[in-house]
């Protein structure tokens, strides 16, 4: 039987193109308060574009709005006029 | 299941020839020759019904099998022959008439970004948003009955890939098949909560109850299923068919779902539609990018079959959604007759 290294072994946050961020492996999903909230599978994905009818989970809407994650080309203009 | 009843001369002999008990030197020739003559004369092999059938069926025995044939007809090579005539055609059929993107990316993102561009272009009419907005009571029913050939085995003619795939593709598939399968809990299998919703509409909801009234078109996305899965050199298609499928599911269940609430179905009625709209926003991150793209990575030759396996989906479901709601808008059936005309 071979021993997983820590980083081989350890939970994981895949974080996805254009889209949601998938957490795979032993971890809990609570609210501020501690409180679990429901979950049905082992590996999630988690919505980063803030347009899913099912927060905390993604539902494919970044889609629909095009949602994009790439670094702008001139980060500078990423930032909002000061 | 229960053995359907033949659509026409090559399914007649088929059936007649499984309720015999296997011998050496079958009637197979006989079938082998009908079904050249068949091949040589359909209009179309994907809209032929009798050899939609006949595949379907040759398929089912691999699966569950049919109801009084026996277990060995699954290996006679008589049958296997029968198999790969229709499939070859079937399969050169849809390589001439299912269009390819033009880009070849090679790393597993570039997968993922040219599969999820595929599947968001608008591909003809939306079966989702008629369902949602119009479908009548009736219609409902259609939809389940031409879902329940595929959806009663949800997952198992993907299942069949899992040997032929390596590393990270073969884990990728594995993780998505097990969350299909429930995660170890019978009852949140998805063909499980299929049968659940079937039952809510009042529909029987045993496996293959359905097949005498769907179209070959019906039979034919779950024969290129099938098909894909079951040859181990189709493996890059069968990769490239769950991940355009799974690409596909989570807002048109999302719309599915509400159709249903439109005509006062409670949430066991639409778990199904519910639990696809959160399981395959995570099942399409992994079928793209690890699944398709992790295949594409450790064996780039297959790079085509993935994108002509996406693309058939798009292509053959598209046309059995053109069918059911063209036939809709005219006010009419998508099934068959439930008592067939005589042969």
């Amino acid at each position: 039987m071979s021993n997983l290294s820590a980083s081989e072994d350890a939970n994981a946050i895949v974080v996805c193109p254009d889209g949601p961020i998938l957490v795979r492996g032993d971890f809990e999903i609570v609210s501020t308060t501690g409180e679990p909230l429901p979950r049905t599978r082992r590996t999630v994905a988690l919505c980063r574009c803030g347009a899913s009818t099912i927060k905390p989970y993604c539902d494919g809407t970044h889609k629909l709005i095009n949602f994009r994650t790439e670094f702008p080309a001139d980060p500078e203009k990423a930032l909002p006029d000061r | 299941m229960k053995t359907p009843l033949a659509r026409g001369p090559v399914s007649s002999l088929l059936l007649d020839q499984l309720q015999q008990p296997p011998s050496e030197g079958d009637g197979s020739s006989v079938l082998l020759d009908r079904i050249r003559l068949s091949l040589a004369t359909t209009a179309d092999v994907v809209r032929d019904e009798d050899l939609q059938l006949a595949l379907f069926c040759l398929y089912e025995l691999n699966y569950s099998g049919l109801d009084d044939v026996d277990g060995h007809w699954e290996w006679n090579p008589g049958l296997l022959g029968a198999r790969q005539l229709i499939e070859s055609a079937f399969e050169d059929s849809l390589r001439s008439r299912v269009p390819l993107p033009a880009e070849r990316p090679l790393d597993s993102d570039g997968v993922a970004a040219l599969l999820f561009d595929l599947t968001g272009k608008d591909s003809g009419p939306s079966m989702s948003r008629f369902v949602a907005k119009r479908a009548t009571r009736e219609q409902l029913d259609e939809f389940l009955i031409h879902k329940s050939i595929y959806q009663l085995k949800e997952a198992d003619p993907h299942t069949w890939a899992i040997p032929r795939l390596n590393g990270r593709a073969k884990a990728a598939m594995v993780e998505i098949q097990a969350d299909e399968y429930g995660g170890g809990r019978p009852q949140r299998m998805h063909s499980a909560l299929f049968a659940r919703t079937m039952r809510g509409l009042g529909l029987d909801d045993s496996y293959g109850n359905y097949v005498d009234l769907v179209p070959a078109l019906t039979l034919a996305t779950n024969n290129m299923m099938s098909m894909f899965g079951i040859n181990r050199r189709l493996r890059g298609a069968i990769a490239g068919h769950l991940a355009a499928y799974e690409m596909t599911s989570s807002q048109p269940n999302r719309l599915y779902g509400n159709g249903f609430r439109r005509h006062g179905f409670d949430d066991q009625v639409t778990w199904y539609f519910d639990e696809h709209v959160e399981a395959d926003a995570v099942h399409e991150q992994i079928a793209g990018r690890d699944l398709a793209g992790g295949l594409v990575e450790s064996e780039p030759e297959l790079l085509e079959d993935v994108l002509f396996g996406a693309s058939a989906v798009l292509t053959v479901d598209g046309w059995l959604s053109e069918h059911i709601l063209g036939c809709w808008e005219q006010g009419q059936s998508s099934l068959r007759p439930s008592v067939p005309e005589a042969a």
